[in-house]
């Protein structure tokens, strides 16, 4: 065999097997998996319910060990107090873990605002997590693929695989990523898919006193969460990114960032 | 303590998990790798399009460019949590990912300019390799340079005149082909950003084009001082008559050839210069006449507490300021020298007023984020995502030019030719 008979022979054996694997690429196991899945979870969160407690976001702390007394949250609470002036003022210190008990707004860098009672218009709580998108950003820009959608719609995160390039993070609309203090791979809410997958309520679902927070199978028409997605007037966050977010709220207000 | 919280001081309302996550390491990635590209483009003026003023600058610029080559990942590898794992993009391309195919693309890019080279300098291999393989007794250095240099001559020693005029077609091919897979580098890394749909500043279709005109700025800038810097070198070389060998020229030519180069050279840096101030001011007016729902947020941003980044560092001292020197009538050493730091000044605060300005901003519009550069590190992790860091790798192509040019010799090599 002569040199130019080789390198010849490694060209088609390369372009064979890039075939072959292109070919895998197009038609994936889990893409006709997923579309054979009779659930995708959703979430219904009625806005009007929620009391700033910040229960939901103890437990999912405690729940899924993202450090109680670090900053990040899986899950998140966000006060909003509309002033007579027009003007939106917003905060989620502690990502609302210890709930909101003072009447002060966290203006960052250790200011605070008090507003008095008599100024304010309106004031309300809003429970955020991830939206696990139905086109999901975070998904699409992850370079070795460790961020992923499971055929019920949940968006995991493989530890093991994960670079910690932060590309996800920042293609979040919603901020609802971050780098786990601990593993320090990419991390972010799931859903708490070690107990769903095994028929339990999410950490957050079951510690919301008030029934705030729900979680739905779209693909079942008799779920109470689905009824109320199909026949009432609901909403979904920052629908203008085009990731068509799968986290439902009703009673929200047009002031939610 | 979460990745981001050293340096980040939280303003307003920001989402809990929101940090300035892409820090220095990313404004050093699109610099270095515009830095390669542009160096890339300057040298295949010469190959490609013939102009000939470029001749001794295209050689230098495309060994620079290939020291610049090692060192542009590097500021991604220093960024990432898990480094060792960053193989991992090899093994697990996920292709709709814009980072993703980032191997492929700088490897084949990569490939060019390093069988450029050898076409270049395959006859220099021979020539050095052939007389030390017939000496007799040679020395553990001589066997260490022979050895390196019969493997880069990968077993061909045919220097005849034929096959040397086949390397001069095969050098002009490389280096047309290398000017669109080196845009195609860069503009890619302006993709990277563009194509974040979350982030108000990043999302234009036109960031890629304008960190191909940035790129190109800056790689000429950073050849020319480089090559100032060495001339200059030679020029003290030469005075104190401990010249070597290989230089014959006396201090007057070389200051010719010097001036000469740098003012063709500049002209060229000019062009680039205004193609790529005037697609940052379109993005600029566009994004204030649409004003979309970021608008108010990004105005008061660029208007307000970017202000001095970016009007008074970037467009005033990094472009302005270089473009009158440039222009002035009678261009010396010095002023072009000024000039070119400057050029290189501005690009890295245009790389910075996008990486570190686009997260200056919460995704709620509605609070805002500073960033502060670690200086005196106190952990791994404050060193290499600090200035530390910063400086490590803008000083590594440096070294390793002075290692490749004792491979691919720059300034000898006008004799054997």
């Amino acid at each position: 065999m002569t040199r130019r008979d080789f390198f010849k022979l490694s060209l088609k054996g390369v372009i064979t097997a890039g075939l072959a694997k292109g070919l895998f690429e197009l038609v994936k196991p889990e893409h006709i998996l997923a579309s054979t899945s009779n659930i995708r979870r959703v979430f219904l969160i009625d806005a009007h319910e929620c009391c700033g407690c910040g229960l939901c976001v103890k437990a999912c702390k405690l729940e899924n060990e993202v450090p109680y007394e670090s900053s990040v949250s899986r899950t998140w609470i966000e006060r909003y107090v509309m002033t007579k002036d027009g003007k939106v003022h917003a905060d989620a210190t502690n990502a609302g873990r210890d709930g909101f008990t003072s009447t002060k707004i966290d203006l960052g860098m250790g200011k605070y605002k008090d507003i008095k009672k008599e100024d304010i218009d309106k004031a309300f709580f809003v429970p955020k997590l991830c939206n696990q998108c139905e086109n999901p950003s975070c998904v699409q820009v992850c370079p070795v693929g460790a961020t992923y959608q499971a055929a019920d719609g949940v968006v995991l995160v493989d530890r093991k695989w994960c670079i910690g390039c932060g590309y996800c993070i920042m293609a979040c609309p919603y901020g609802v990523r971050f780098f786990h203090p601990k593993y320090r791979t990419a991390e972010k809410c799931n859903f708490c898919y070690h107990r769903i997958s095994k028929g339990l309520k999410t950490a957050c679902v079951q510690a919301c006193v008030f029934g705030s927070r729900k979680l739905g199978n779209l693909k079942d028409p008799n779920d109470p969460v689905t009824k109320t997605i199909m026949t009432e007037r609901v909403w979904v966050l920052k629908e203008e990114y085009g990731t068509k977010p799968q986290v439902y709220y009703t009673n929200l207000s047009m002031e939610v960032r | 303590m979460v990745h981001g919280e050293v340096w980040t001081i939280k303003e307003l309302f920001v989402y809990p998990n929101e940090f300035i996550y892409w820090s220095i390491q990313i404004v050093m990635y699109p610099f270095m790798t515009g830095l390669v590209a542009g160096a890339f483009v300057l040298s295949s003026l010469y190959h490609v399009f013939g102009v000939k003023q470029l001749k001794d600058m295209a050689r230098f610029a495309l060994v620079f460019s290939f020291a610049l080559l090692f060192v542009a990942p590097m500021p991604i590898v220093l960024h990432l949590q898990f480094p060792f794992r960053g193989f991992n993009i090899f093994m697990t391309p996920h292709f709709t990912s814009a980072i993703a195919a980032f191997g492929i693309v700088f490897s084949a890019y990569g490939a060019i300019v390093a069988s450029e080279l050898w076409f270049i300098y395959r006859k220099h291999f021979v020539e050095i390799a052939l007389p030390l393989k017939e000496k007799q007794d040679k020395t553990l250095f001589e066997w260490f340079k022979y050895l390196v240099f019969c493997a880069l001559t990968l077993g061909v020693y045919d220097i005849s005149e034929e096959s040397l005029k086949r390397d001069e077609k095969a050098i002009k091919i490389l280096a047309g082909v290398g000017i669109p897979v080196a845009m195609f580098l860069h503009g890619y890394a302006g993709f990277i950003f563009g194509s974040v749909k979350a982030n108000a500043l990043w999302m234009t279709p036109l960031m890629p084009v304008i960190f191909i005109m940035s790129a190109i700025v800056s790689g000429i800038a950073l050849c020319m001082l480089t090559y100032i810097v060495t001339m200059e070198i030679r020029k003290i070389l030469v005075s104190r008559k401990k010249k070597p060998s290989y230089m014959p020229q006396t201090t007057e030519e070389i200051k010719g050839v010097e001036m000469h180069v740098i003012k063709m050279t500049a002209r060229y840096l000019l062009f680039f210069l205004i193609a790529a101030i005037s697609l940052e001011l379109l993005d600029l007016i566009f994004r204030g006449y649409t004003a979309v729902k970021s608008w108010d947020v990004l105005r008061s941003v660029i208007y307000g507490r970017d202000f001095v980044d970016i009007f008074i560092l970037q467009y005033g001292l990094g472009n302005l300021v270089p473009f009158i020197l440039f222009l002035m009538p009678g261009l010396t050493i010095r002023r072009a020298v000024v000039g070119t730091i400057l050029v290189l000044f501005g690009v890295f605060m245009m790389r910075w007023n996008v990486v570190i300005g686009g997260q200056a901003f919460s995704l709620t519009f509605a609070g805002y984020m500073h960033y502060h550069l670690p200086i005196i590190p106190h952990d791994w992790e404050t060193f290499k995502e600090g200035l530390g860091g910063a400086l490590s790798i803008f000083i590594m192509p440096f070294i390793l030019f002075w290692i490749f040019n004792k491979i691919f010799p720059v300034f000898s090599f006008e004799k054997s030719h």
